[in-house]
């Protein structure tokens, strides 16, 4: 009977030699994944006992974990919730968003930056701290963008965003209407996900961050794209004389559909106007003849290296991708120039342009996370400015810069002048699209325009109790986008 | 049945020394896993920590110098194997009793001092395992009684959606297990002496000797039977076990892979029918596949306990979060099927293989006893013994660990669980005892003059 012996203890010893490779593989090799299921409540739980690290701006907490005297031993909180939600995010037993997910790994010490310190912790035997996190956001500034904003109206629908144009640091980003993280903190967990639900299905969906997720026709303001990419094509400058009149027929129609008109404003009415003026008042006929003369293909080219189709934030997420169509026809090619058709841009793109004209037109990678710190203030690791893209040339940008200072100072982008600094800017007001429901209002501006410190980009979804005929960019947007610059540069 | 002359000459020796240092050993890791938990729940060793290692001691002392008087020449290595598994068991019971404030492991002490009790009674009663073989069919009737009793209304239990306990007053217990030793028994008698009948008669068929059909009556009622504990008892894991025992003992006694042909067929005949008729294998197998859908209230929770257990034994990676330092309690019912989930998340992989192999130890040296054993009762028995435990840590690790579908067995010495660490301490009393018979030194023939003269030999053992 011994040879079926040797032979039994043979297929036993293969059944424990699975039971080995298994257990490698669930343990070493899935492990990974494993902890980073979302079902997955022991990572977070662990996470929720632990002193997650501070979010920093300018020094300050604006996230911070404080003892608790219940079983988590932390509680997350906001100081300055509502202003710095769409940010920061938050950190619910849940789930999290912002700031919190998108530097998890630093502020909870999972971080391999922070391997030396959880080594320490380790023969200390201390419980490990997380990282600390130091935002590029300029208080002044996001104090000016929020307060300024909210000053429009209690129910007002919009998001500010300011850039620092030589580097991409992002100074200011607001977003309304918002909502208080320290109630998705809450250890309370029935009431996070009361509020959450509550929050998740307000129809004013305050959880958006509307600075990078929203994206939406950017009317006039893209006439600085098409200007770019009419200036780069080399038949124009500053100076030139440009065509214009009071309506322009698109090519390829007929009768109302294919008109375009400029809404009023007589100064676009002669054949030909100096560059200067079509800025100023945002001539639409002027600018829908541009984009036709550079064609689909080169406003395609110049959306794109402006930074339309493309995701380049990586320190907020989900990033709603800005849109430029590929393909179009002479009169959709017409529409575009004034940033209509499928034209859609986040504010956070549009304060791009603006930055990148004022960064003599190199575009930077606009960046939220300055520093990020051990729990003991060492620098572990400091953001870098990097370049996103070269969108059009010196000297383009400074012809452009010449037509945007021009409309501050004589046209529509008025509101935001200052005194004794020359300021760039272009207003917006796009169609909604929809029957019924008011333009969106746009400004997008920079200053000083001879050595640019900020470029701001405000948009305004919509005012309640505003009708269409007061939504204005320039009205609107104008005074809030110049708090942002004066916070800044003063 | 007699080995060969090698063997023969060959004297083992009692090495009851190196039991004893082992033993220590195994009470380091009981003692120390029990401390730790101490340290890593409430940052103190745990008060009683001399009391409890005393009593483990105790425990351990007992059972050795009862192995050395009756056993002297019996396996070194698997009383210290048995008693670390114990040890770390309670201590990983303890851990998850501080979680959960239940009082598991004061319960489980008990029934390991049970378990010890029957096991010295086992080696000081049965002084030759041969003795079994007169209850070769009282055993096997004893089995069938057991397997059926959690059928009898008003004593059996449905616990988990599995009818295999019984309530007789306030104690409560798996007759599987204990039905699984007397299988053993009644299969090793059987088929010991219907071997060559099984063995010679037959016919060949693509190379294969297949069975003659008259000898196919034992193998389709143990298939049955099997069958049965499914159906009516739906415990999968029992039935799985049984079956496979009696295949490899089948396989071992008549040496015709034949048989193990025949055994798969059935098996797996046995299983399609299974998963097309019965819903709680359908579950089992979709959970199986597809466990993170059935994670959710919503989806009726139904793989909760198998996917926090992976999420545990993931967290716990190569070393493990600690003793006490992890959260096995969010895997229900931890203590029993699931111990590995804890001790995965716990002691990490590490601690994983150090366990399985500890397993390999035990089904390793029951096959050496049964390699060495001179009879064939003593053999089929010892096979039958460690094929049992080799198949139900297979079925049970391998379903904690997403290898196989999960079935439901405890795990031997580690799980929670009184009529289970009984069993098994008696078992591995049994494998002692054949490896004692297997390993004390030859009988000598004694040729002196006076023996001459006789007709017959007289054969002295030493």
């Amino acid at each position: 009977m011994n040879k079926p012996i040797r032979t039994i203890s043979i297929f036993c010893m293969l059944l424990f030699i699975a039971l080995m490779v298994n257990a490698t593989y669930l343990q070493y090799w899935q492990s990974d994944a494993l902890d980073k299921n979302p079902l997955n409540r022991r990572i977070i739980q662990e996470a929720f006992s632990r002193e997650r690290g501070a979010i920093l701006v300018d020094g300050k907490p604006v996230a911070v974990s404080n003892e608790s005297d219940d079983e988590y031993k932390w509680q997350r909180t906001y100081p300055l919730p509502y202003k710095y939600a769409p940010v920061t995010g938050w950190f619910s037993y849940y789930s999290q968003t912002g700031v919190e997910q998108s530097q998890n790994d630093v502020l909870s010490g999972d971080d391999s930056r922070l391997f030396v310190t959880r080594l320490v912790d380790l023969v200390n035997g201390n419980q490990t701290k997380g990282g600390r996190v130091s935002l590029t956001i300029d208080p002044d500034a996001q104090n000016a963008a929020f307060d300024g904003l909210s000053a429009l109206g209690p129910d007002v629908q919009g998001a500010v965003v300011a850039l620092e144009p030589t580097t991409g640091k992002i100074l200011a980003m607001v977003s309304l209407p918002t909502y208080d993280p320290n109630k998705l903190a809450s250890h309370d967990f029935s009431s996070v996900s009361q509020t959450y639900d509550q929050l998740n299905e307000d129809p004013a969906k305050p959880l958006l961050n509307r600075a990078i997720q929203t994206t939406l026709p950017p009317g006039s303001t893209f006439k600085l794209v098409t200007a770019a990419a009419a200036i780069e094509s080399g038949n124009w400058d500053a100076s030139s004389q440009v065509p214009a009149g009071a309506t322009y027929q698109l090519p390829e129609t007929r009768g109302d559909t294919g008109l375009i008109d400029n809404e009023g404003r007589y100064q676009c009415d002669p054949k030909r106007i100096s560059f200067e003026t079509a800025m100023e008042w945002s001539c639409n006929t002027t600018f829908a003849q541009l984009a036709i003369e550079v064609g689909a293909e080169g406003m395609y080219h110049q959306a794109e290296a402006f930074g339309f189709n493309d995701h380049y934030l990586d320190d907020l997420g989900p990033q709603a991708e800005s849109a430029f169509p590929a393909g179009t026809n002479k009169p959709q090619t017409g529409q575009t120039g004034f940033g209509q058709f499928d034209v859609r841009a986040t504010p956070l793109q549009m304060a791009m342009v603006a930055a990148g004209i004022a960064n003599g037109g190199t575009v930077m990678k606009p960046y939220l996370v300055d520093e990020v710190q051990s729990a003991d203030l060492q620098t572990l690791d400091k953001t870098e400015p990097s370049e996103l893209s070269r969108a059009v040339s010196p000297t383009t940008a400074n012809e452009l810069t010449k037509l945007m200072v021009a409309t501050v100072n004589e046209g529509t982008a008025s509101p935001a002048a200052m005194d004794g600094i020359e300021v760039a800017g272009k207003t917006g007001t796009a169609q909604s699209g929809v029957e019924g429901k008011p333009p969106y209002a746009w400004f997008v501006s920079f200053a000083p325009a001879d050595d640019p410190q900020v470029a701001v980009a405000v948009m305004i979804e919509s005012v309640p109790g505003k009708d269409t005929s007061e939504i204005a960019g320039g009205a609107l947007g104008g005074p809030i986008a110049k708090a942002v610059m004066e916070a800044v540069i003063r | 049945m007699s080995q060969s002359g090698v063997i023969m000459e060959f004297v083992h020796r009692r090495r009851r020394g190196a039991e004893l240092f082992l033993l220590v050993l195994a009470l380091a890791v009981g003692v120390g896993a029990y401390a730790a938990v101490g340290l890593g729940v409430d940052e103190e060793v745990p008060a009683d920590i001399i009391g409890y290692g005393g009593w483990l001691a105790a425990l351990v002392v007992v059972a050795h110098v009862v192995v050395r008087f009756v056993a002297p020449y019996a396996d070194p290595v698997l009383l210290p194997v048995v008693a670390a598994l114990n040890g770390l068991g309670l201590a990983v019971i303890r851990r998850l009793d501080l979680a959960e404030d239940t009082t598991f492991a004061r319960q489980q002490l008990t029934w390991m001092t049970v378990g010890v009790a029957l096991f010295v009674l086992t080696l000081l009663l049965l002084r030759d395992h041969r003795v079994l073989q007169r209850f070769t069919y009282t055993s096997g009737l004893a089995a069938l009684i057991l397997l059926l009793l959690p059928l009898v209304p008003g004593i059996g239990t449905d616990i988990n959606g599995a009818q295999i306990w019984i309530h007789a007053g306030p104690f409560s217990f798996q007759p599987g297990e204990i039905a699984k030793l007397l299988l053993v028994v009644t299969f090793a008698g059987y088929l010991v002496l219907h071997r060559d009948a099984l063995a010679l008669a037959g016919r060949r068929v693509l190379f294969v000797d297949l069975p003659r059909g008259r000898d196919l009556g034992p193998i389709l009622l143990m298939w049955l039977v099997s069958l049965g504990v499914l159906v009516f008892e739906t415990d999968l894991g029992s039935s799985l076990l049984f079956f496979g025992l009696f295949l490899i003992m089948l396989y071992v006694s008549t040496e015709r892979a034949g048989w193990l042909i025949v055994g798969t067929v059935l098996f797996l005949a046995g299983a399609m029918a299974a998963y097309r008729v019965e819903s709680h294998v359908q579950v089992r197998v979709d959970t199986w596949l597809h466990p993170f859908d059935y994670y959710s209230d919503a989806s009726g929770g139904k793989s909760f306990q198998l996917v926090e257990s992976m999420f545990g034994m993931g967290w716990g990676g190569l070393l493990g979060r600690g003793l006490g330092l992890g959260m096995p309690d969010r895997i229900p019912r931890a203590e029993s099927d699931f111990i590995m989930g804890a001790i995965g998340e716990e002691l990490g992989l590490t601690g994983m293989i150090a366990v399985i192999l500890l397993y390999g130890l035990i089904v390793e040296r029951a096959f050496r006893a049964s390699l060495i054993c001179r009879d064939g009762f003593g053999k089929l028995v010892a096979v039958g013994l460690g094929g049992v435990v080799a198949l139900q840590v297979f079925v049970v690790i391998g379903g904690v660990t997403r290898l196989i579908p999960l079935t439901g067995l405890t795990t031997p010495f580690l799980s929670y669980g009184g009529s289970s660490l009984v069993a098994n301490w008696v078992l591995v009393a049994l494998l002692l005892r054949i490896s004692d018979h297997a390993r004390r030194p030859a009988p000598m023939l004694v040729t002196d003059d006076e023996a001459d003269m006789e007709t017959t030999q007289v054969v002295k053992m030493a």
